[in-house]
């Protein structure tokens, strides 16, 4: 039986359009071009693209529609953008630019029926659902959903959450562990396992990635259909085809890097 | 070269955009229209579709191209649906009950059958491999495709008709990935997000548009083979 094929997916911060955190590719001409990098990305082998949207004003976030209507238009990959999503006037300005689906995050923790909103108008293959879970004593799975990139508890419990906004109609659910986010140890295995056995759509393993070696386990282990990483790609440690080359040999399909 | 006019179908769904914009990448002029003046100029007609059949499908009635589309189905001008425009091109779908397709193929679509693999997980959201099968083997809209990968999404697909299948990608079982009949066909996966791969087909499909269907392509590719064995 042939298993699923899992996704290698760079994730990049993005600020008024602009790609941030120092990206540092031989013989770039604009590491804060997101065209020129996500053309980066998809020449390596790429599977989909993240953009993290981090514009910190709502009235500069038309740059991020520009930036969506740009990157539609060179890059032939599905993209996905998060952050900062309230509305489903705020997703289908970003759909309508180009972009594949939209990841929300604190906006489904404050209203979920924004997710069946998205979902019944683009589709659930459109709607992902981000969430930045956290190991406590006060949620009965022992993961609470935090917020405000995980300073902010509230005290719901993430792998309820994730069967709730499933039922409203996420289409994939992307765990980001927030005791792994910046750490470098791998895959939260654990965490991300909770989640994936408690729902029916692809989950995406998130945070903590410090080599080659730590993305198989986030598929073998945890379940997840896909892998995101930032900063091994963007700081030029490793590519996505050696990420793909390590899946490969250790069992897990991939479309081979060309 | 000339840049052949492809009319891709608006009918007022979400993201039909990145359609038209691959296409025009590999030299064709992609109009996104719904005016039947323009569709009736061009020299292929792309029908798009993202989301559920039964609202894709209220959709194109309710923009009125159901009959334009099945006209420019049945002409000799090229004529592709891509994911769910391709679905849309059969009798109906069990994700709508009661909905019908526009009947340009037989059959009814039909959610995936896993085989019971728990770790296939619907929608199949992920790249895969195609598998060029019968027809598929001598078709000019896959040439050069065998063993390539695509981007799928999608719970639903097309029946198994030896006739008109011409890929299939493994999903638990052999999954239809691409038909054609005639001067029409369709795509399960989305070639405008499958990178080069991707591409290349959207570049075969503006060549077929450019050149025009020969009825005869098929026999004298069978020709050339039967004379080189």
């Amino acid at each position: 039986m042939t298993g699923p094929t899992v996704r290698v997916i760079p994730c990049l911060d993005v600020d008024r359009g602009r790609v941030v955190k120092g990206v540092n590719f031989v013989g770039i001409r604009d590491a804060g071009d997101p065209v020129e990098l996500a053309a980066r990305y998809d020449e390596q082998g790429a599977d989909e693209l993240v953009f993290l949207d981090i514009t910190a004003s709502s009235d500069d976030r038309a740059t991020t529609v520009e930036m969506a209507r740009a990157v539609a238009e060179q890059v032939f990959i599905p993209f996905t953008i998060g952050g900062g999503i309230r509305s489903v006037d705020d997703a289908r300005r970003l759909l309508r630019a180009g972009a594949d689906k939209v990841s929300i995050n604190s906006a489904a923790v404050a209203r979920p029926e924004l997710v069946s909103e998205i979902s019944a108008e683009f589709g659930a293959q459109c709607c992902v659902v981000a969430i930045d879970p956290r190991r406590s004593d006060a949620t009965p799975s022992g993961f609470e959903l935090f917020v405000k990139g995980g300073r902010e508890a509230t005290g719901v419990d993430a792998v309820e959450f994730a069967r709730l906004v499933v039922s409203l109609g996420a289409g994939e659910i992307m765990v980001n562990s927030i005791d792994r986010d910046g750490t470098r140890d791998g895959f939260d295995i654990e965490m991300t396992r909770a989640i994936s056995d408690a729902v029916d759509v692809p989950v995406i393993a998130s945070g903590g990635v410090g080599g080659v070696e730590d993305f198989a386990p986030g598929a073998t282990e945890a379940g997840a259909t896909g892998l995101l990483a930032a900063s091994i790609f963007h700081f030029g440690e490793s590519t996505v085809a050696e990420v793909k080359r390590a899946l490969a040999v250790a069992g897990v399909r991939v479309r081979p890097p060309e | 070269m000339t840049a052949p006019l492809l009319a891709v179908l608006d009918y007022g769904i979400g993201n039909l955009h990145s359609a038209h914009q691959s296409f025009n990448h590999v030299g064709a002029d992609a109009r996104l229209t719904a005016d039947p003046a323009l569709i009736a100029d061009a020299d292929a007609v792309v029908l798009p579709g993202v989301g559920h059949f039964g609202a894709c499908m209220r959709a194109l009635r309710a923009s009125g191209l159901d009959d334009i589309a099945v006209a420019a189905a049945a002409d000799d001008r090229p004529f592709i649906g891509i994911c769910v425009g391709m679905q849309l091109l059969y009798e109906d779908s069990t994700e709508a009950p009661g909905v019908a397709g526009l009947g340009i193929l037989p059959g009814t679509v039909d959610r995936i059958d896993t085989g019971g693999d728990a770790s296939l997980v619907l929608p199949q959201m992920q790249w895969n491999e195609l598998d060029l099968v019968g027809p598929g083997v001598d078709d000019p809209l896959l040439d050069g495709l065998e063993a390539s990968w695509m981007y799928f999404v999608h719970s639903y697909a097309g029946p198994a008709d030896p006739d008109l299948v011409t890929s299939t990608c493994a999903y638990g079982g052999a999954v239809t990935a691409s038909v054609r009949r005639g001067s029409t066909w369709a795509t399960q996966f989305h070639p405008e997000k499958s990178a080069r791969a991707g591409l290349r087909l959207l570049a075969n499909f503006v060549d077929l548009a450019r050149d025009g269907v020969s009825p005869g392509v098929d026999d004298a590719v069978a020709a050339t083979e039967a004379s080189a064995s």
